[in-house]
C-alpha cells in the first residue's frame, strides 16, 4: 500500500513537472506566411483580453472653441516648443500632459513652480524636450509609426516615468581573477530570462553597433562576424520580441533570418523603428544627462532611454494601432516655418519612407 | 524434469562476491560488495574498482577541470552558495573574447576557460587510454573506447579543433548549462541554419535511428527471451526457435530481418556515425561554408515557396543608412 502511495506521489509530481509551463486555453493561432511553414502568431486569449483593456486609450481631451483667440506664444512668455499654437490649442496641451503625465496630487505643479514662465523645475525642462520629441516623431518619423502617430500617453500611460524605460547596466566586476560573466550568463531580463547579454540595447539603440552577423555568401569571403557577436543581435532581437509580445516569424523567415525577400513587411517597419530609437535617444534623451536629477537616473548614472518596449509595452502596435494622435493635431509638428536658416534636416529615412 | 529458466527475470542473485577472471597486471582497490537497489537495475555486485595510472590521472584532471568552471561560476555570483544554486543555469565559464585570436588571453578574459578546457581533455583522453587498455587486458575487441572516441571527435572539433582553424578560442563553446544552448542557437544563426547542414541532417539521422535501433532490438530479444532469446550470443551460431521466431516477426512486419549478431553491428554503427558526423557538419561550418541556407540554395535543395506579402526591400540598402 506504501508502495503504491509513493508510485501515486511521484506520478503527480512527474504530471505536475510536465504540465507546469502549459496554457491554457488553446492559444489563439494567426497564420501570417505561406503554409506549413509555421509563420504565426500565438496568443493567449486571456492575456490578450487584458492587454486590450489595459492598452484602451484615454478620452479625448475636447478642443476649445478657437475663435479669434492669440497666440498663446504673444500671451505667455518663455514659450519655446508650441509657438504655433493658438491659447485655446496650448491650454488643451497642457491639460492634456497634467492627465496624461503629471501625478493626480501634483498636477501643474509637478512642472510649474510659482511664476508659471519659469524653468526653475527640471520636470519642465524634460518637457519641452518632449514636446520636442512628439513633434519630430509625428512630423519625421511616418516612415516607423505611419498614421497612428505618438502622443504623451503613447509612453507615459499616467505616469510621470514610463514604465518601459531602460538603463545602461552596470557590467559585473570580477572578482579579481575569477568569475567574468563576458556580459552574459545571467538570467537576462531584457532578453527573454535566457543566459545571453544581459545589456543588448547599449550596442544597438545608443552606440549603433552592426547588427547584421549572417553571412551574405554561400562560401567564406572574409566575413569575420563572431558567434559572440552573434549572442548580442540574438539578445536584442530576443528584445523586441519581449517588447512587441511576438515571435521571430512576426518579420522574419525563420529559415533564412538575414534574407529581406522571405521577410514580412513588418521587419521593414522595425528597422525604421530601431533607427528612430537609437536617433531619439541620441537627440534627445542623452542630452538630458545634466537636467535630470540623481534620482531618476540608472545604476551606471545614465538617464531613461527610450527601447521597443517603451511605446509598445508587449503589444506588436502600441495601444493595439489606436490612431490617438490623430485627435490632436497640437502634437503633429510646427506648423509655422521656420524662422531663419535653422531648419532641421529631415533624417534619411523619413525622406525615402515612401520608397518602400 | 528440467524446465527451461529464462535468465531475464525481477530476481536479485546473491552470491559470493566475484573478482572476474584473472587478468596479469589488474590490480584493484577494495574487495566488492552487494546491494540490492543495484540489483534492479544491473548486477547486484559493485566493486572491486580498477583505477590504475591512467584511471587516478584522469580523474584529478577531471576534478580540476570542473574546480575551476565552479569557482568561476560561484565567483560570478559574489560567492553566495544560495544565487549559486538558483542561477546554476544561467552561469557559465566563458571562452576569450574573439580579439585574442589564439593568443594566450588574461585568466579573467578566458585564461581560465583555455585552463579548464585542457584539463578537462587531458581527463577525457587519460580516459579513453584507460578503456583502451582495460579492453585489451581483457583479451576483448576494441569496439567500446572506438565508440567513446568518436564523441570525443565531436568535442574537440567544437572546442579545439576548429576554434583553431577560425583563428580564434572565442569560437568555441563555454562551459555552462544554458550558455552552451544559447551558444548552439548562435552558431546556426551566425551560419545561416545549420538545418541545411547536410552533416547535421545525416547525424540527426543517426541519433533517432539509434534510438528506434534500441528499442526493435531491446524490444525484440526481452520479445523472445521465453524462448531463450536472451541467450543472444548462442543464438548466433546455434539458431533456435527465439531467433526465427524474431526474424520471422521482422520479416512479415517490414520484409527484413536483421541477424542476431547484424544487428549489434547496425546498432554500434549509428551510435558511431552519430557524433562522426556531426564533427564533419561542425568542422565545415566557417572554414569551408559560411551559410548553410544560400549554401542549400546554390546546390537546389532549398525549395522555394511562394509569396504572401508585397516584396520587401532592405531599407539599409534603399536609405543608405547603417544597417
Amino acid at each position: 500500500m506504501n508502495h503504491r502511495h509513493s508510485t501515486l506521489v511521484l506520478l503527480l509530481a512527474a504530471l505536475t513537472v510536465l504540465f507546469a509551463a502549459c496554457e491554457r486555453p488553446r492559444p489563439l493561432v494567426e497564420q501570417r506566411g505561406y503554409r506549413g511553414l509555421g509563420i504565426e502568431e500565438n496568443r493567449n486569449p486571456r492575456t490578450l483580453a487584458r492587454q486590450v483593456a489595459a492598452n484602451a486609450p484615454p478620452a479625448v481631451i475636447p478642443a476649445l472653441p478657437a475663435g479669434d483667440a492669440p497666440r498663446a506664444a504673444d500671451v505667455y512668455q518663455n514659450v519655446q516648443v508650441l509657438r504655433d499654437l493658438s491659447l485655446p490649442e496650448f491650454t488643451r496641451v497642457m491639460l492634456a500632459i497634467t492627465a496624461w503625465v503629471a501625478p493626480p496630487d501634483q498636477s501643474c505643479g509637478y512642472c510649474h513652480e510659482g511664476e508659471m514662465s519659469a524653468d526653475t523645475r527640471y520636470t519642465k525642462r524634460v518637457a519641452r524636450r518632449m514636446l520636442s520629441m512628439v513633434r519630430d516623431v509625428n512630423s519625421h518619423w511616418q516612415s516607423h509609426v505611419g498614421a497612428t502617430g505618438v502622443t504623451c500617453y503613447t509612453c507615459h500611460r499616467g505616469q510621470p516615468v514610463p514604465a518601459e524605460v531602460w538603463f545602461t547596466g552596470v557590467p559585473a566586476v570580477p572578482h579579481g581573477l575569477l568569475g567574468d560573466r563576458a556580459g552574459q550568463n545571467a538570467p537576462a531580463l531584457a532578453a527573454g530570462m535566457s543566459s545571453l547579454p544581459t545589456d543588448p540595447l547599449t550596442p544597438f539603440l545608443v552606440e549603433g553597433r552592426s547588427i547584421r552577423v549572417g553571412s551574405a555568401t554561400a562560401l567564406p569571403t572574409g566575413d569575420r562576424h563572431s558567434i559572440k557577436e552573434t549572442e548580442w543581435t540574438y539578445a536584442f532581437m530576443m528584445n523586441i520580441s519581449q517588447s512587441l509580445g511576438v515571435n521571430c516569424t512576426y518579420c522574419h523567415n525563420s529559415r533564412a533570418f538575414r534574407d529581406w525577400d522571405q521577410s514580412n513587411p513588418a521587419r521593414a517597419k522595425a528597422w525604421y523603428g530601431i533607427q528612430m530609437a537609437r536617433t531619439l535617444n541620441h537627440d534627445y534623451l542623452l542630452p538630458l544627462a545634466d537636467t535630470f536629477p540623481a534620482n531618476r537616473k540608472g545604476p551606471a548614472g545614465d538617464v531613461a532611454k527610450i527601447g521597443c518596449a517603451t511605446c509598445h509595452q508587449g503589444v506588436y502596435k502600441p495601444l493595439f494601432g489606436e490612431q490617438m494622435a490623430k485627435e490632436y493635431p497640437e502634437l503633429q509638428g510646427d506648423r509655422t516655418p521656420p524662422p531663419a536658416p535653422a531648419a532641421e534636416p529631415a533624417p534619411a529615412a523619413a525622406a525615402t519612407a515612401s520608397t518602400r | 524434469m528440467a524446465e527451461y529458466q529464462n535468465i531475464f527475470s525481477r530476481v536479485v542473485i546473491h552470491g559470493p562476491v566475484y573478482a572476474g577472471v584473472p587478468v596479469p597486471g589488474g590490480w584493484r582497490a577494495g574487495r566488492g560488495s552487494h546491494r540490492t537497489l543495484l540489483g534492479r537495475i544491473g548486477d547486484t555486485q559493485i566493486g572491486p574498482i580498477y583505477l590504475g595510472l591512467t584511471g587516478v590521472a584522469s580523474l584529478l584532471c577531471g576534478f580540476i577541470a570542473i574546480e575551476i568552471i565552479g569557482l568561476n561560476m560561484l565567483a560570478s555570483v559574489h560567492w553566495s552558495p544560495i544565487q549559486f544554486v538558483r542561477q546554476l543555469p544561467w552561469l557559465a565559464l566563458e571562452p576569450p573574447p574573439p580579439s585574442y585570436g589564439l593568443r594566450l588571453p588574461p585568466l579573467a578574459q578566458g585564461g581560465w576557460w583555455l585552463m579548464a578546457g585542457f584539463f578537462l581533455t587531458m581527463a577525457i583522453l587519460l580516459w579513453w587510454v584507460r578503456m583502451y587498455r582495460r579492453a585489451r587486458a581483457l583479451g576483448m575487441g576494441t569496439h567500446v573506447p572506438w565508440a567513446f572516441a568518436s564523441a570525443i571527435w565531436l568535442y574537440l572539433v567544437l572546442g579545439f579543433i576548429r576554434p583553431l582553424l577560425m583563428g580564434s578560442w572565442g569560437e568555441a563553446v563555454p562551459f555552462g548549462i544554458f550558455p552552451h544552448l544559447d551558444w548552439t542557437a548562435a552558431f546556426s544563426l551566425r551560419y545561416g541554419n545549420l538545418f541545411y547542414n547536410p552533416f547535421h541532417a545525416l547525424s540527426i539521422a543517426f541519433l533517432y535511428g539509434s534510438a528506434l535501433l534500441f528499442a526493435m532490438h531491446a524490444g525484440t530479444i526481452l520479445a523472445v527471451s521465453r524462448f531463450g532469446g536472451d541467450r543472444e550470443v548462442e543464438q548466433i551460431v546455434d539458431r533456435g526457435t527465439a531467433a526465427e521466431r524474431g526474424a520471422l516477426f521482422w520479416r512479415w512486419t517490414m520484409g527484413f530481418n536483421a541477424t542476431m549478431e547484424s544487428i549489434h553491428r547496425w546498432a554500434w554503427w549509428f551510435a558511431v556515425l552519430c557524433p562522426l558526423v556531426g564533427g564533419i557538419g561542425i568542422l565545415l561550418t566557417g572554414t569551408v561554408v559560411d551559410n548553410w541556407y544560400l549554401w542549400a540554395v546554390k546546390h537546389g535543395v532549398a525549395p522555394v515557396y511562394p509569396h504572401l506579402f508585397p516584396a520587401v526591400a532592405d531599407p539599409a540598402a534603399a536609405t543608405g543608412a547603417a544597417p
